[in-house]
Parts: structure tokens; C-alpha cells; sequence
């Protein structure tokens, strides 16, 4: 099972961490034993180091990708957690079934699907991937098995949701799919020009449209004279014939040594992408609506070598407009705005997990190319927003925010840390708890 | 409905080949050491979409259980229409050299085995005169090299094989296809370092399936592995003996 010692990376960062690598092929491994140092990694889709375990152990999760049941009349679907969203689709979808959330990316593996509790455009209805999870396995460093679910071990249950995979390992998972007619997606798209009008956009769309979210041309201060683009869409009805994906683009084969996204670009981006002309109705297949960046392959490398950061937080809805505002306004005013900004508003279900990140309130998503010590200052200038906002932000995006802010937005850290597995750690987990080490 | 035999089921290689199979709707009956990983694999393959799985544990060394084997893939799925030999081990080339019974033992494992098998395959799908038989086998066997030439020996011996019953089965309308694998990221090869010559299961699988379905008759996966080892073919003998590979 051991593989040496290897390389690992996550999405967003070029450095390499280096950890023993080990790769289970069958559900009944034992875990490697290692000084409080292993971690699961799953496809390293998150962006910073949350992923990462740097002169520690890795549990390389894509030899275990196996289906273990799935039920094509009740949609229960039970899989070995290596399996990635990609081959779920492909599997569930010709017979009639669809991810309960899903992620901006299919290429996540189940294990970390729960373990960043992740969600997507439907959270308005739906909440995040835990809400969906019907029963785990839990592997612990000291050898146990634990099966866990709301009515059993439920404290488990909870911890490992958004547990950023260090209860334990989790072997295999079992969730509850939903029912769909088919690929098709009835998608709608409408401009907008302050935030005022996108949160009108969003409650008008909250009961009708399963799926909703906007883009937003960060290159423009003013929140009342912005440029963005809501989407909304269901589910097509019977029938519908959906157009066929589109072929995959090829991305760089290499990482180029600048990057190809320099800040003179952005602005016409912002731009082109709020002026092309689109139909305001149309079917879409499931695959350009839910991940368009899916389609160039490894595009995080156009970053080129020193990689870019994402900032991803959360405010309470009633701060929402002056706190989105203020954090708009503060990347514009910089010149090294984002490429893609992405806003949602999250709906009422409460987290299910201790360390969710999805609440009720808005999420606003920035692409921040990394600039060396503005681009960190900047996001340091975010997160004193999102701090007095009440918010939080995104561990699985997250590569540098402060121990004080990260225990600021998940407040039950402490009482998660009951839950950790001594033998469990990770580079983003040592930087947060800095402090108690 | 295609029915598909797979022999060493749980070879990474050979899992990823039947799952594209499992996707077609085939009807599979795997073969392999260890029954739970054999059900494991089932449930799997039934969820991808197989028609039908069903799985038999045998060591392919005991040569006496290939009949027995053979009537339950019959029994249970129906008659073969391809045969997929994917078992063997990867040698330890020092230690076969100070041990004689540990050579023959992998030449059993890595030629004989299959060759038993494939004798009763033969005769099997001629009288039927239809189907398809494919076996993996490797590059190594193109040329011996010091690094590992009892692996290379048993799959020259399967090659040659293969290469004659090729003839006599066309006759029939059967299918022979040999598979060439180089270097693939699998538990078997665990233990080296991986550099650009080294292909993922997943995409050996693809070409492999393609050539089982479509056509092919000696494929190597990756296809570059063709041209790298016509040059190690055509050195010339004096230089190659003085060299090290």
C-alpha cells in the first residue's frame, strides 16, 4: 500500500507538500500509523492547504472508487468515498437520477464532498451535500469502524460533516440521490446593475428556480452601478431533449512561468462576459451549467507559477449589501480584481455539520491571482470585513487566513476538536490552531 | 448481451477494463484469488450497469480448476464470447537468480497458468468458430533484459502462444488479441518512482477495450510503447549485451 514519499498539491497553490503516500485498493486497510500526522486526500480540488499535509501522511483516496450499492428505484446510493462526482453523474444520470448538491466541479471524490460540507446553486432549497447524507463509515486511527448517521453516533455524524477529513477516514458513504427526466437544464439569465436589484432577483427566484446563483464584474466599485448576471434554472421536464456536452477544451499541459491571466485582461473580461449576447431562455445540458471551468482541463495551471488564492465568505443576510459592497468595492479598488466573482444567497437550513460553512446569508467567491504580499493584504482587509459582518470564511478555499478569524467564523471549533482524531492533522489545521501548539 | 470472462478480476488493470464493460450492459463472470475482493468487485461492476455479475475464487495455478472454472462461467453467465486473461506477478529478478524454485514458480504463474487455460479456451471458442480471447502479456517479453528476464521470458512464451493459435483460430472467425502493457501505475509497480513513460489504469483500459470490441490483433498501451521497443529490438546484439536494461 505505501507508495513512497510523493508530491501533492492543491488547486489554487504551485508548492508541492510533500507527505508518505499511501493507497488503499480495498475498504479493509489499516490505517498507517504516524504521530498524529495522516490525512485523507481526495482529488486535491480544494485551493489551499486544507488538503495538504506537509511532511506528514496521506491516505491517497482514489483507490477506493467503487460503487457499493445503488437502489435505481429509491435513488439510494451507497460508494467507497474515492469515487469522484464525475463518475457519479455518469452512472446515476441515463437512469434517471442527479446529485442532491453539487459543487462548481464534479471532479471532488465523495469523502471530500462531506468533508468541506460543500454545496451549490440549489442551497436556497436544498442546503449543502450533508443534508443528502444518509450514513458513513468512520475509520479511526485507532483502528475502530464506526457506522454514522443522524440516528446513530449523530455526534460523529455531525463532526465529520465539514470536518475537513480529520475525525477520521471515511471508507464509504451513502447518500440520497434526486430524481430528474433527464441531462436538460431549463436555465434562464437576467443582467443586473446594483446588489439591491440581485437580492430582488434572488427572493423573486427563491421558490420558483431550484438553482440560482450570479456572476459579478468585480472590476467595478459602485454596488449600485455594478455589471452582473443572474442565473436561474430548474430541472427540464420529460421529454426535454438536452443539448450534448460539449466537448472538453484542453488546458496547459504545463504550469507557465507567468501567468496568463495578467490584471490588464480582467477589466475587458469582466467586460465581454457582461456584454456577450445571450438568450434570456434557453435548455442547457447539465455539464456547462453546473461546471463550465470543467471543460479546460487543469485551467488553475493559467494561473502560472505563483498560483492564485480564492476568498470565499459568508455574511448574514442583513448586512448583506453594505458588507458584499464593502468587500466589491475594496478588490475594484486595488486593480487585481477577480477573473470570476460568484454571489449567492444561502438558504435558512441549519448546518448539520460542526464546521459547516454554508449558513444562512449571502456568499460572495473571488479568484485573487497571487501578488505576494498586496494580494495578502488585501484579503486580510476582506476578512476584517467578513469579521464584522458576523461572517466567516471557506476553509476548503481558504490559504492564509489568521487563527483568530478562522475560530471567529466556527465558533464550535473547540468542541470539534474533541471529535479530531489524534492521529489526524493537516497543514491548514496546524496553521489555525497555531496558537495552541 | 455480451457475456465476458476476466481472469485476475482484481488486477487494477483488469477492474478498469471491466468497468467499461459494466457500462455496455456485458454479463461478467470475474475470476481471481480472493473471493471478498471478487464481491466487492460484483457489486461494483452491477452498479455501473452489468447485466449480470457472478465470481469464482481460484488460483490460477491450480491447474486442475480451470475445467470447474470454466463450466460456472458457463453455467452462470452463458457461453463465453470474450475471454480477458489479465493475472500474473511482477518477479523479483534478484531473487529468481539464487532461487531455482522461485523461478519456476513465476514461470508457472506468468506463462504456464495461462497456457493451460487458453489450451481449453482454444479448443472451446474454435468449436463454437466465434468470439474473442485477449490476454495481457507485456513489453518485457519482446526482448530479455538483465532487470527482469524471468517476467520476460514467461510473457515471450505466451506471446509465441498466442501468436499460433492466432492462425489456427482465424480459420474459425475467432479473435486473438495480445496486449502489451509498459509501464502502468497499478499495486503491481508499486514500488517504483514514476516518471512520464507511466500510463494511468484508466486510459490503458480504454485502448485495451477498444481493441478487445473493434479490433486489433498485438496492441501496446500506450501506443508509443510500439516504437520504443522496436528500437530496443533492432540494437544490435554486441552493443545490447554490454548495456544495461
Amino acid at each position: 500500500m505505501t507508495e513512497g514519499t510523493r508530491q501533492y498539491r492543491s488547486w489554487g497553490r504551485p508548492d508541492a507538500a510533500l507527505s508518505r503516500a499511501f493507497r488503499p485498493r480495498w475498504r479493509d486497510f489499516e490505517l498507517p500509523g504516524d504521530e498524529g500526522r495522516v490525512l485523507p486526500f481526495g482529488n486535491g480540488r480544494s485551493y489551499g492547504d486544507s488538503c495538504l499535509n506537509p511532511g506528514g501522511s496521506v491516505i491517497d483516496m482514489r483507490g477506493l472508487d467503487r460503487f457499493i450499492s445503488f437502489d435505481t428505484e429509491t435513488g439510494v446510493l451507497a460508494c467507497e468515498a474515492g469515487v469522484l462526482l464525475d463518475e457519479i453523474l455518469r452512472v446515476i444520470v441515463p437512469r434517471g437520477w442527479f446529485l442532491p448538491v453539487t459543487p462548481g466541479t464534479r471532479f471532488v471524490t465523495l469523502g471530500g464532498a462531506i468533508a468541506n460540507d460543500v454545496h451549490g446553486k440549489n442551497h436556497h432549497l436544498a442546503g449543502s451535500f450533508g443534508h443528502h447524507l444518509r450514513r458513513f463509515e468512520l475509520l479511526r486511527s485507532d483502528g475502530t469502524r464506526r457506522i454514522c448517521s443522524a440516528d446513530e453516533n449523530a455526534d460523529w455524524f455531525a463532526a465529520t460533516i465539514g470536518g475537513l477529513g480529520l475525525t477520521g477516514l471515511i471508507t464509504w458513504a451513502e447518500i440520497a440521490l434526486k430524481p430528474v427526466h433527464g441531462p436538460a437544464i431549463e436555465t434562464e439569465v437576467e443582467q443586473f446593475t446594483d446588489l439591491d436589484r440581485f437580492l430582488e432577483l434572488s427572493d423573486a427566484a427563491h421558490d420558483d428556480f431550484e438553482y440560482t446563483a450570479a456572476w459579478i464584474d468585480s472590476t467595478r466599485p459602485d454596488p449600485g452601478d455594478m455589471r452582473g448576471l443572474f442565473f436561474r434554472g430548474n430541472h427540464a421536464p420529460a421529454g426535454t431533449p438536452a443539448p450534448a456536452a460539449p466537448r472538453p477544451l484542453p488546458g496547459p499541459p504545463f504550469t507557465p512561468p507567468f501567468s496568463m491571466v495578467p490584471s490588464l485582461v480582467v477589466r475587458p473580461f469582466n467586460f465581454l462576459t457582461y456584454a456577450k449576447p445571450r438568450a434570456p431562455r434557453g435548455i442547457a445540458h447539465y455539464e456547462p451549467f453546473f461546471y463550465p471551468l470543467d471543460r479546460v482541463a487543469n485551467w488553475n495551471r493559467l494561473f502560472g507559477r505563483r498560483g492564485f488564492f480564492q476568498h470565499q465568505s459568508v455574511v448574514p443576510r442583513a448586512v448583506a449589501r453594505e458588507a458584499v459592497g464593502a468587500l466589491i468595492g475594496k478588490v475594484a479598488g486595488t486593480n487585481s480584481g477577480s477573473t470570476l466573482s460568484v454571489l449567492k444567497v444561502f438558504g435558512d437550513a441549519t448546518p448539520r455539520g460542526l464546521l459547516s460553512f454554508p449558513r444562512p446569508g449571502v456568499t460572495l467567491a473571488l479568484d485573487i491571482p497571487d501578488r505576494g504580499a498586496r494580494s495578502l493584504e488585501l484579503m486580510a482587509d476582506l476578512d476584517r470585513v467578513v469579521m464584522e459582518a458576523g461572517g466567516a470564511i471557506y476553509p476548503a478555499k481558504d490559504a492564509r487566513m489568521d487563527p483568530a478569524v478562522f475560530r471567529q467564523g466556527f465558533p464550535r471549533w473547540q468542541e470539534f476538536e474533541t471529535y479530531r482524531d489524534p492521529g489526524f492533522s493537516s497543514g491548514f489545521w496546524r496553521r489555525v490552531m497555531e496558537e495552541n501548539l | 448481451m455480451t457475456n465476458v470472462l476476466i481472469v485476475g478480476a482484481a488486477s487494477a488493470i483488469a477492474e478498469a477494463t471491466a468497468r467499461l464493460f459494466a457500462e455496455e450492459g456485458c454479463r461478467l463472470f470475474l475470476v481471481g484469488r480472493r473471493a471478498e475482493r471478487l464481491a466487492v468487485l460484483c457489486d461494483d461492476l452491477k452498479s455501473r450497469g452489468a447485466e449480470q455479475t457472478a465470481s469464482h475464487e481460484l488460483d490460477m495455478n491450480d491447474f486442475e480448476g480451470h475445467e470447474a472454472m470454466l463450466a460456472a462461467a458457463e453455467n452462470s453467465i452463458g457461453p463465453i464470447d470474450i475471454a480477458y486473461i489479465a493475472h500474473g506477478t511482477l518477479p523479483d529478478q534478484k531473487a529468481c537468480q539464487d532461487d531455482v524454485d522461485l523461478t519456476l514458480q513465476e514461470f508457472r504463474t506468468n506463462a504456464l497458468s495461462t497456457i493451460a487455460l487458453l489450451t481449453r479456451l482454444a479448443n472451446d471458442f474454435e468449436r463454437r468458430r466465434t468470439g474473442t480471447i485477449a490476454v495481457i502479456t507485456s513489453v518485457a517479453g519482446d526482448r530479455g533484459r538483465e532487470s527482469n528476464y524471468v517476467y520476460g521470458a514467461a510473457k515471450a512464451a505466451v506471446d509465441s502462444y498466442l501468436e499460433g493459435m492466432r492462425q489456427r483460430l482465424h480459420k474459425s472467425g475467432v479473435r486473438v488479441v495480445t496486449i502489451k502493457p509498459g509501464f502502468v501505475d497499478t499495486p503491481m509497480t508499486a514500488a517504483f518512482d514514476k516518471g512520464l513513460l507511466w500510463a494511468k489504469p484508466d486510459a490503458v483500459a480504454q485502448r485495451i477495450h477498444r481493441a478487445i470490441t473493434k479490433g486489433g490483433d498485438v496492441i501496446y498501451v500506450p501506443a508509443f510503447w510500439r516504437l520504443i521497443m522496436l528500437v530496443i529490438r533492432s540494437i544490435p546484439r554486441r552493443i545490447f549485451k554490454a548495456i544495461k536494461l
